[in-house]
């Protein structure tokens, strides 16, 4: 089985990004970029896949400038075999994306596309869906378990309700949840090795679609910060700021 | 033209979820109509024919419906959803699941987690984990976009009486996903999303047996209990009492950290609670930055303590 994994690279989760003064956007300069940590999550469950003969092949894909190259040879490192960058200067949104990728599903011939939930920056949590519908194939999406059973496959996904199973046929598309796995560390021979690997630059013309925005930002702001609370001393008064002052128990 | 709005339910009514998309959508100042989905929605219709506001209820009946699965529902949604202006669902884990389908089908882009509409193309959505507050102008034709609950009060029950219409099934022609369980956590707790109170507990805990704190003191306070990242991968709790980016969105009266450092990720799922307390032996923590009134010292002192008087 061909798994085709989709990728992106930005902000690392642990910076608390800043609003440029013009209120145009996020300031990204000299900022820590990494693999979205949920597409590190589904490299991870191609990758373990792979060890346990059901994958035999890893495709990596990602959309976006020359920089986002440093993302596929991220996923290189932890076991993909081979990568695929669509380059555009454009502001990638998720239906373009998931155009591309389809487009991308036609050429390859994958069984199996994973990808991450959703994107830490923007937080759309759409791709994978749309990519779905486009397909005609089953989802299952928020997944933390995947089982594969030769055609078919059984996922547990994380909903507000509790865990969900669901079982679909090949070929599917998966989004990954955090709980699905820790991935691994890549290793310094295996990231010597990654330089080594196919990487092939498309371009959206190519595949034949359109990556233009559908949705424009027309400014970004801090949310309205909450005021510097106080330390209180003991239990007795917390109650009492509690019941008296804040009235809420 | 008009608005859809996609209905989830739960039993015989209209999710709160639903509810507070209901009160959103009352903004555009277009027609509301809800669309609802299942095997036997009569009651859920009647419930959504009920709320001021609502012009016209879609009923869609099938057994295939029986559970919601976002692929069986796609096809009637999109040719339903086409000769609409826009088309909302609530930001729950059912929203997010089905709403990108219908957009992409419809080609048009999708909106997810709306807080604020500024006018009928302009709209505000949190970004990085709500440490940006990003406005966003669509240009599509039709307008699709999950509504985030907390950000909107949920609609009342009014006296109007909308129209019921059946509209027919259309049925996938493509393989779908089919269901096999759902494993619910049992709780006689009120529920995290819409709850009052909520008192959350992370890694401070330790461990699962040391979570029964949490649990007690939510118990005397009639609160839901709630989780950080760290305490459900470390298997103190399920899943679904996660809150954070990821996680649940919480907007109660009172939020109770209790160990919990206050990651932002954590901190994206509940900053928009009314008060906030925090009780952390850390007093660096970061979620001392952000509540109200904050407690330092050994939560395994403080809270046995906080129980015992709290109730009195």
């Amino acid at each position: 089985m061909k798994v085709l994994v989709a990728v992106k690279r930005l902000v690392d989760y642990s910076v608390k990004v800043r609003v440029k003064a013009d209120h145009s956007g996020v300031d990204l300069a000299g900022v820590k970029m990494s693999l979205n940590p949920f597409d590190e999550i589904a490299v991870e469950e191609a990758v373990r896949l792979k060890e346990k003969g059901s994958a035999t092949e890893i495709v990596v894909v990602t959309i976006g400038d020359k920089s986002c190259q440093d993302s596929l040879r991220t996923a290189l490192a932890l076991g993909a075999d081979r990568a695929i960058h669509i380059e555009t200067s454009l502001e990638t949104q998720p239906l373009g994306v998931a155009q591309a990728l389809k487009a991308l599903v036609e050429r390859e011939s994958p069984e199996l596309v994973i990808l991450g939930k959703q994107a830490i920056d923007d937080d759309c949590n759409q791709t994978g869906q749309m990519l779905s519908a486009l397909l005609g194939w089953p989802q299952g999406t928020f997944i933390s378990k995947l089982t594969v059973k030769n055609k078919e496959i059984e996922v547990i996904r994380e909903v507000d309700g509790g865990l969900e199973t669901l079982q679909m046929p090949l070929p599917a598309v998966l989004t990954t949840d955090l709980r699905l796995n820790e991935p691994r560390y890549a290793t310094l021979p295996n990231i010597m090795k990654a330089k080594q690997k196919p990487l092939e630059i498309l371009t959206a013309e190519a595949l034949g679609v359109d990556l233009s925005p559908h949705l424009k930002t027309l400014s970004v702001s801090e949310p309205p910060g909450r005021k510097a609370g106080i330390k209180v001393e003991t239990v007795d008064q917390l109650i009492d700021k509690l019941r008296n002052e804040a009235k809420v128990i | 033209m008009a608005l859809l709005l996609i209905a989830e339910h739960e039993k015989d009514t209209l999710s709160p979820a639903t509810l507070a998309t209901l009160t959103a959508a009352k903004e555009f100042s277009v027609p509301i109509h809800v669309v609802v989905m299942g095997s036997s929605v009569k009651k859920v219709a009647d419930d959504a024919a009920s709320h001021e506001g609502v012009e016209k209820v879609w009923c869609v009946e099938d057994p295939a419906l029986s559970y919601p699965i976002a692929e069986q529902m796609t096809k009637t949604l999109v040719e339903l959803g086409k000769s609409y202006e826009f088309i909302l669902a609530p930001s729950t884990t059912f929203g997010k699941n089905l709403l990108p389908r219908i957009a992409a089908l419809l080609g048009v882009a999708q909106l997810s987690d709306v807080i604020k509409i500024d006018d009928n193309k302009t709209f505000v959505r949190p970004i990085y984990a709500g440490n940006v507050l990003a406005t966003v102008r669509s240009d599509d034709p039709i307008k699709v976009m999950t509504i985030r609950p907390t950000a909107f009060d949920r609609a009342a029950p009014g006296a109007s009486k909308a129209s019921i219409e059946a509209y027919a099934f259309k049925k996938p022609e493509q393989p779908t996903a089919t269901f096999v369980k759902l494993e619910q956590s049992k709780s006689t707790r009120p529920e995290l999303t819409s709850a009052s109170i909520i008192v959350s507990g992370g890694r401070g805990l330790q461990n699962k047996e040391n979570f029964t704190l949490i649990e007690q003191l939510a118990d005397k306070l009639g609160a839901a209990i709630g989780a950080s990242r760290a305490a459900v991968d470390a298997g103190f709790v399920p899943n679904d009492y996660q809150v954070g980016q990821t996680g649940k969105v919480v907007a109660p009266s009172l939020y109770i950290a209790i160990g919990i450092s206050g990651a932002i990720q954590h901190l994206a799922g509940m900053k928009d609670s009314k008060v906030i307390v925090a009780i952390n032996k850390d007093p660096d923590a970061p979620i001392f930055q952000l509540a109200d009134y904050g407690l330092v010292g050994d939560l395994f002192t403080l809270v046995p303590e906080l129980i015992s008087k709290i109730g009195k």
